[in-house]
């Protein structure tokens, strides 16, 4: 019986781990592994996989922006009627319903600041329910998705310890 | 005229070999950085962040100082309630634990606090190099349980009543095992208990380093857990491999006050005390540490896997491993001495083991292959392995 949650772990660290690699590692056979994975996708609850750019170290320019977002939740259908409709912009990659002091978080991202700018004050702040928002943009990343962008680790140990 | 350095060394010193591999040693050295290193006993990964920051924030705070010879007693709380939590057993802070400068220092302070000369040691072998060496520099003798494949390394109850006499001061083992990777479960070692409840005069060394590092799903197990020897149990532990903290040269020691004391006024004169910087890190570790020794152990189990299907494919036997970071293959068979063996797949293949001899006579045979280390170095070195395997099986190297 293959762990679930093993299996989740080690392909959300290595998506191109093969059937093959993963039924060793889990103790398993390459069927189950594979019916598992299988199950795991019609389940959703894998969504997909995807490669990790540094984007800052191509020619393309791109920035990316959080925008909090206040709103009036609508009648009967709570925050999800507006975050639904703002998540499906190509160029919104994450979109949160938070605690404190807004309601959603939005990741987006585009060519410029120009782009970010049209985008709030065109396509979010003219919604209705929506109250007010609040632009951030990224500076420089330093970890995402649990991948630190400049790892300096070196192995440093001695060639043999007894 | 130049002194004559030879004549004026203790002639106990001058009987303990280096080590018995060491030009292998000097050629894996010379090696370094060309070479696929499967041959260091010690994690891959770096310290967990939250365990350095407390070492960090102890510097920052002013802790530069001596602390208390036995450790500070938030350190030795943090020790005992961890023990308490995985082991199940009682130790109190005050009087029954000392902080040491790794577990190597614990060996050394048994074997110092301990051993008359002429007192006999019983050595469960293949084992971690300081054994014999702590005993010897203590004056005492070495007598070697030579542990077997056919057991899976285990010691069996009846090899440990043969080999004891009424010199017998301890006995000092280590499961899991370096560099076995054996471990020992309550119930193997239940027989043991029974040999050691015959001799009452028989103390035991209980070197549990690797105790985190057990892949049969069980907690830790102990000779010190049974509650008839727990007094007479002195246990080795530290932080090195089970939370990748070896350069903070931090351990411990539990027992009886009555062999705690003997062993802190060594520790007082000798060493003084533990660094503090580590000290306040290991509170760290042993208090918010389990979530992270649980995601180091998930990782070496799957390379535990991945290498034991290479030594498969590659046509070595070997037992499975279910503790530390090791496997034992055997390469009887293949006509060559276990550091022959290491020296050509270092020189032929680039990738470096360790000739299992190097830890008793009886790894004689065998090498010992660590897996801590990266998936793909594990999966390429076991290609080259089967290659070499083939290679020498086709008689293209001379035995």
């Amino acid at each position: 019986m293959i762990n679930r949650i093993e299996l989740l772990r080690l392909v959300e660290k290595d998506a191109k781990l093969t059937s093959d690699r993963i039924a060793v590692m889990l103790d398993s056979t390459v069927e189950e592994v594979e019916a598992e994975l299988k199950v795991l996708c019609d389940e959703k609850v894998i969504l997909g996989t995807k490669t990790e750019i540094n984007w800052e170290k191509t020619d393309l320019e791109s920035v990316v922006a959080m925008i909090e977002v206040r709103i009036t939740p609508v009648r009967n259908k709570g925050y999800n009627h507006i975050a639904s409709f703002i998540s499906k912009y190509e160029k919104v990659k994450a979109c949160y319903l938070m605690s404190g002091g807004f309601d959603l978080m939005i990741i987006y991202e585009d060519k410029n600041l120009k782009d970010v700018s049209s985008f709030v004050s065109d396509r979010i702040a003219p919604l209705d329910g929506v109250l007010s928002t609040t632009t951030h943009f990224v500076l420089k990343k330093y970890k995402d998705n649990g991948i630190l962008f400049e790892d300096s680790s070196n192995d440093d140990r001695q060639a043999i310890i007894l | 005229m130049s002194m004559n350095y030879e004549s004026k060394l203790s002639e106990t010193v001058k009987i303990v070999p280096p080590s018995a591999i060491r030009r292998f040693f000097d050629l894996a050295n010379e090696m370094k950085g060309e070479v696929i290193s499967l041959s260091i006993g010690e994690p891959d990964f770096v310290t967990p962040w939250n365990i350095r920051e407390a070492g960090i924030n102890s510097l920052v705070d002013g802790y530069t100082h001596y602390s208390p010879n036995a450790g500070y007693i938030e350190s030795r709380k943090a020790i005992t309630d961890y023990i308490k939590r995985r082991y199940g057993v009682d130790y109190n802070p005050q009087g029954e634990c000392l902080v040491t400068v790794g577990g190597s220092e614990g060996l050394d302070l048994a074997a110092r606090a301990l051993i008359n000369p002429g007192d006999e040691v019983i050595i469960v072998e293949p084992c971690f190099v300081a054994y014999k060496a702590t005993v010897l520099f203590a004056h005492g003798v070495p007598k070697i349980i030579s542990t077997k494949q056919e057991n899976d390394f285990k010691l069996m109850p009846e090899e440990l009543e043969e080999a004891i006499t009424d010199k017998t001061k301890y006995l000092i083992m280590g499961f899991p095992s370096n560099p076995t990777g054996a471990v020992m479960t309550m119930k193997e070692l239940e027989g043991i208990k029974e040999v050691l409840l015959r001799h009452p005069d028989v103390i035991v060394i209980s070197d549990e380093l690797y105790c985190e590092l057990n892949y049969t799903g069980s907690n830790p197990a102990s000779l010190a857990c049974f509650e008839e020897l727990r007094d007479r149990v002195i246990m080795i532990n530290g932080f090195s491999k089970s939370y990748a903290m070896t350069g903070f040269r931090i351990g411990y020691v539990l027992g009886p006050k009555e062999l705690i004391a003997p062993m802190t006024k060594i520790h007082q004169y000798c060493i003084m005390c533990s660094p503090s910087t580590s000290q306040f890190a290991i509170i760290e570790a042993a208090s918010n540490g389990d979530e992270a020794i649980a995601e180091m152990r998930e990782e070496y189990n799957h390379r535990r896997r991945v290498l034991m299907q290479g030594l498969k494919d590659a046509g070595l036997e070997c037992f499975t491993p279910y503790g530390a970071f090791y496997a034992f293959p055997s390469i009887k068979g293949l006509g060559m001495s276990s550091e022959k063996f290491c020296e050509k797949f270092l020189m032929e293949k680039h990738v470096a083991i360790v000739p299992g001899n190097a830890f008793g006579e009886c790894g004689e045979g065998h090498v010992r292959i660590s897996y801590a280390a990266s998936m793909n170095d594990i999966i390429e070195a076991m290609k080259r392995l089967d290659e070499f395997v083939k290679e020498i099986k086709e008689g293209k190297y001379d035995a």
